[in-house]
């Protein structure tokens, strides 16, 4: 589904692409809903382009969003439709990769 | 049994670990590379993976040959080294490894190990700390490096040692909106220990360069700062600080990068049985390293950051140093002199650490303004407050009884982020030293290994 | 300089059960030292797997497992400190119909004993269990049985023990220990003390503590092998064992699922335990094929420690067989912490009044009388 043409970032998304706006697209969803990343992204990228956070915090209502970037905090493991846990820092974003993330109720 | 036949390995695709496996299979072995990433480098030469890949020059500036080189390594050194990337190490009993790769657990025996395992971002807790958005400056790097992205669209970076200037300089060059670059460092030391930084002066240098273009592109880079503190509701909105002439700032960011040097990752020297000294210079434990790369246990061997922080150019040294010591241990002959050249080399740092030390002193006015709400341990929730609360009423005086009574170090990091500021805050509380405290002792798996792959 | 002291009572090791007795002891007015090698419960009492458990126990050792049920109601509030315990009740599972008429014949003995089970069909345990595996064909349940964490137990014992007044030396090994007309001296390296009673609480050094008084022991060094999943949501909620006792479970309210895999190694040398990484490979296969709902769950660390084993995998304790005076209490062989406060108490009791309403005969240093050997070799077994 690489149109060429993406929507622009929405504002709450966290990270801003400075380069490689031009690679190919890759389709996945999060919480159902289907976004794109682009080709050599990695979940984390692929994820907080689109919004601000990767999870809820276990102990508190905090959502997070990953910290160090390079598999040492564990702070962005993130879970999969299938009920796999991956780490979202050091995993490549696949076609159809299905994110789940809960929110804070209110 | 030739000396061929050994099984050699080396944990780490980093400067340290790249310069170790060259030395080893010139000397005819066939090292076992080891590394967690798909791509080798390390962090300060990660490589963004396949289908992200830019110009070397772009990503690593002045470095950008020395990454080159040390990136196709792997290439030239093709079949004399046996190269598992995307594998980790999570334990280690006696000379066997073990191993996850792939979803699937095995095990390497070895007869000498070399650990280049790295370093990661020294963290100290301030509040926000946690919201979404507030980053190591590590990862700022990393996301920049790694994915050409930014870490927001408006960008508060934060640091305590020569990174800052680094990251903050290389956030200009891509475009990214820089809101404010903070050093909680006085400026002063910089200038005191000026003649002695004149030691590298490459090194140096670069990192006045740095600073110097920062300044002229409108960012230039705060000295002295302290308080520092994250503000938002659900997500960084605004980074607060006192300046050095002691007044409030505030700016609005959605994201801050912000870390305090670096500290050794030593767990896997931990399970091998080394043992660790305190660095005093650095307030780390780190497992005991002879200038020839030897540990305390024989057959393993140290470079690197991970066992003493001492820089990229640094760890390549140490790195070919760890291989000579380890084939000299084999009963294999090797040049005398080269070990002498490197040793040589190696002494010209010294110096310049010193001076970099010095010019960036640890800041303990960090420290002193952790109150009792903030978290200290981001994987369990712990606060500062249930930490002090463990050593006045429950007599923690100790890093591991600390952990016992409060969890600290016990989620999924392991004590990897929270370890070194608990120490610190434990040390205050207690009224100790953090050399007295102690340190988190390890315990397998050094990162988080699934149930599910077990079969 | 070499410190010297004298007081009624020196405890020689510093775990839940020496602490619980050091506090009955200052309550009846005794002068108590605890003299401990590393830090007060940081042995056993502080690494086992956290069951508070009755079921499945030696039926020799039910009495006392009754007697300190009651006692872990009371904790926090003796304590002043959550020690987390929860009766979840304890669910031992079968595997096959042999394993069902074997905790059918023991639900029968226990009930001769005071300890009432319920046997559970296939159907009754899924009802329940919905996510057991399907290799389980029924359980036993113990419902008054549960959990806590064995982490905080031991060190709140040993401050509630200091502020009754109890002098308690950490880091104090002790190196030798003798008797003459006046009581018992024992030495470590800064320290003399002199006392008129001796309890010997020494976990797997108890032993050699033992020889010194002319009763050597056949105990060998235990490790429990534990492995701590992240968070996970609630589910497991009973702590789970099994017959033959390979698999055991528990999940804290946190999150965290808690389970057993085989044995650690222990370094005789350096004097700890590390887990083993097999060992945990082994157990995550055995628990994941009881509770296949953790097939996505992360395990983020896992933990060692010494215990002492007895072969007849039931403790020691009672009065010395050598030595009037000296009380043991040792070799719990993996299974002490439920019983360990009602220790303290029994310990107490044998000092102050030289007698126990427990029945602790079948615990006697008497049935080693015969044993001649040294103490040495690896366990290679756990019970949960």
């Amino acid at each position: 589904m690489s149109t060429g043409l993406s929507a622009p970032a929405p504002a709450s998304a966290l990270f801003h692409r400075l380069s490689r706006r031009d690679a190919p697209e890759i389709a996945f969803t999060i919480n159902g809903e289907a976004v794109t990343a682009r080709e050599g992204d990695l979940l984390v990228t692929a994820i907080l382009t689109h919004r601000a956070t990767l999870r809820k915090f276990e102990f508190g209502a905090d959502m997070r969003a990953g910290y160090c970037l390079m598999g040492a905090c564990q702070d962005c493991w993130v879970t999969l439709s299938d009920g796999s846990r991956v780490r979202a820092c050091t995993t490549l974003v696949s076609p159809g990769m299905a994110v789940v993330i809960d929110e804070i109720k209110p | 049994m030739t000396i061929k036949d050994k099984s050699v390995v080396v944990i780490g695709a980093g400067p340290a670990g790249l310069r170790a496996v060259e030395a080893l299979s010139k000397a005819g072995l066939r090292p076992i590379l080891i590394d967690e990433a798909p791509l080798p480098g390390g962090q300060i030469y990660r490589q963004p993976p396949v289908g992200a890949r830019r110009d070397p020059k772009s990503l690593y500036g002045f470095e950008a040959t020395k990454a080159s080189d040390l990136h196709g390594l792997i290439v030239r050194l093709g079949d004399q080294i046996d190269y598992r990337p995307e594998t980790l190490v999570w334990g280690i009993e006696g000379h066997r490894l073990d191993i996850l790769s792939n979803g699937q657990f095995s095990q390497i025996s070895f007869d000498a190990l070399i650990l280049s395992t790295g370093a990661m971002d020294r963290v100290i807790p301030f509040p926000g700390w946690t919201l979404p958005g507030a980053f190591t400056l590590g990862a700022a790097q990393i996301a920049l490096k790694s994915q050409g992205v930014a870490i927001g669209r408006r960008v508060a970076l934060v640091g305590a040692g020569p990174l800052l200037p680094l990251v903050a300089y290389q956030y200009w060059k891509a475009g990214a909106t820089l809101c404010a670059v903070l050093d909680v460092t006085p400026f002063s030391p910089k200038v005191y220990n000026l003649l002695r930084l004149m030691r590298k002066p490459g090194t140096f240098a670069k990192g006045l360069w740095y600073t110097l273009r920062l300044a002229l592109a409108g960012h230039p880079i705060q000295s002295g700062v302290r308080a520092i503190r994250a503000e938002g509701a659900d997500r960084v909105e605004a980074l607060v600080w006192i300046d050095v002439s002691g007044k409030e700032r505030r700016v609005e960011v959605d994201a801050i990068g912000a870390s305090f040097g670096l500290k050794s990752e030593a767990q896997l020297a931990d399970l091998a049985g080394c043992r660790f000294v305190f660095d005093a210079k650095s307030r780390q434990w780190q497992p005991e390293r002879t200038p020839e790369g030897r540990s305390t246990v024989p057959g393993i061997y140290l470079a690197g950051d991970g066992s003493g922080i001492g820089g990229a150019d640094v760890a390549e040294l140490t790195g070919e140093m760890a291989a000579l010591s380890l084939i000299e241990d084999l009963g294999q002959p090797v040049e005398k002199a080269r070990i002498q050249d490197l040793a040589k080399q190696l002494d010209t740092y010294a110096p310049f650490r010193t001076a970099l030390e010095a010019a960036y002193p640890f800041p303990h006015h960090l420290i002193d303004q952790i109150d009792d709400s903030v978290m200290i341990c981001r994987c369990e929730g712990m606060t500062a407050g249930q930490l002090r609360q463990a050593v006045s009423q429950r007599g923690a005086t100790e890093m591991n009884r600390l952990k016992a009574l409060t969890r600290i170090g016990m989620g999924r990091c392991q004590g990897r982020v929270c370890g070194p500021a608990a120490a610190e805050v434990l040390a205050r509380e207690a009224k100790s030293t953090i050399e007295a405290v102690g340190r988190l002792r390890c315990n397998p798996p050094v990162k988080p290994i699934p149930v599910r792959e077990v079969f | 300089m070499r410190e010297r002291l004298r007081t009624d009572v020196a405890i020689v090791g510093g775990g839940i059960a020496a602490c619980a007795a050091a506090v009955e002891l200052r309550k009846a007015g005794l002068g108590v030292i605890i003299l401990e090698k590393g830090r007060c419960g940081s042995g056993a009492s502080g690494v086992n797997f956290g069951g508070v458990r009755q079921q499945g126990r030696d039926l020799r050792e039910l009495p006392l497992s009754a007697r300190a049920r009651p006692l872990w109601d009371g904790l926090n509030a003796l304590l002043g400190e959550d020690v987390e315990f929860e009766a979840t009740g304890h669910l031992k599972l079968a595997r096959s119909e042999q394993d069902m008429a074997e905790l059918e014949a023991y639900r029968v003995a226990a009930l001769g004993c005071g300890l009432d089970l319920t046997m559970l069909g296939a159907n009754a345990v899924r009802a329940e269990l919905p996510w057991l595996g399907d290799k389980v064909v029924g359980a036993s349940l113990s419902p008054t049985d549960g959990q806590a964490n064995p982490r905080v137990v031991g060190p709140a014992f040993a401050r509630l023990a200091a502020k009754l007044g109890v002098d308690i030396r950490e880091f104090t090994p002790v190196l030798s220990a003798s008797r003459s007309d006046t009581g018992f001296s024992i030495e470590s390296e800064t320290l003399s003390v002199s006392s008129r009673f001796l309890i010997n609480t020494a976990g797997a050094g108890g032993g050699l503590l033992a020889s010194i008084f002319g009763e050597p022991v056949p105990i060998t060094p235990q490790s429990p092998n534990m492995l701590v999943t992240e968070p996970l949501p609630y589910f497991i909620s009973r702590s789970i064992g099994v017959c033959g006792g390979d698999v055991y479970i528990r999940q804290v309210r946190r999150g965290n699922a808690i389970f057993g895999g085989g044995s650690g190694w222990h370094d005789p040398e350096l004097g700890f335990s590390r887990p083993s990484n097999e060992q945990s490979l082994g157990g995550m296969r055995r628990t994941l094929q009881l509770v296949p709902q953790l097939t996505n769950a992360q395990v983020i660390r896992t933990w060692s420690g010494t215990d002492g084993r007895m072969p007849d995998n039931i403790p020691v304790i009672g009065p010395s067989s050598t030595t009037p005076n000296l009380f043991h209490a040792f070799g719990f062989s993996g299974h002490g912490f439920q019983l360990s406060p009602a220790i303290g108490l029994i310990l107490a009791e044998l000092v102050t009044r030289g007698e126990t309403p427990s029945p602790i005969d079948p615990f006697s240093i008497k049935r080693f009388a015969n044993w001649q050997g040294s103490t040495t070799g690896i366990s290679d077994h756990t019970d949960h």
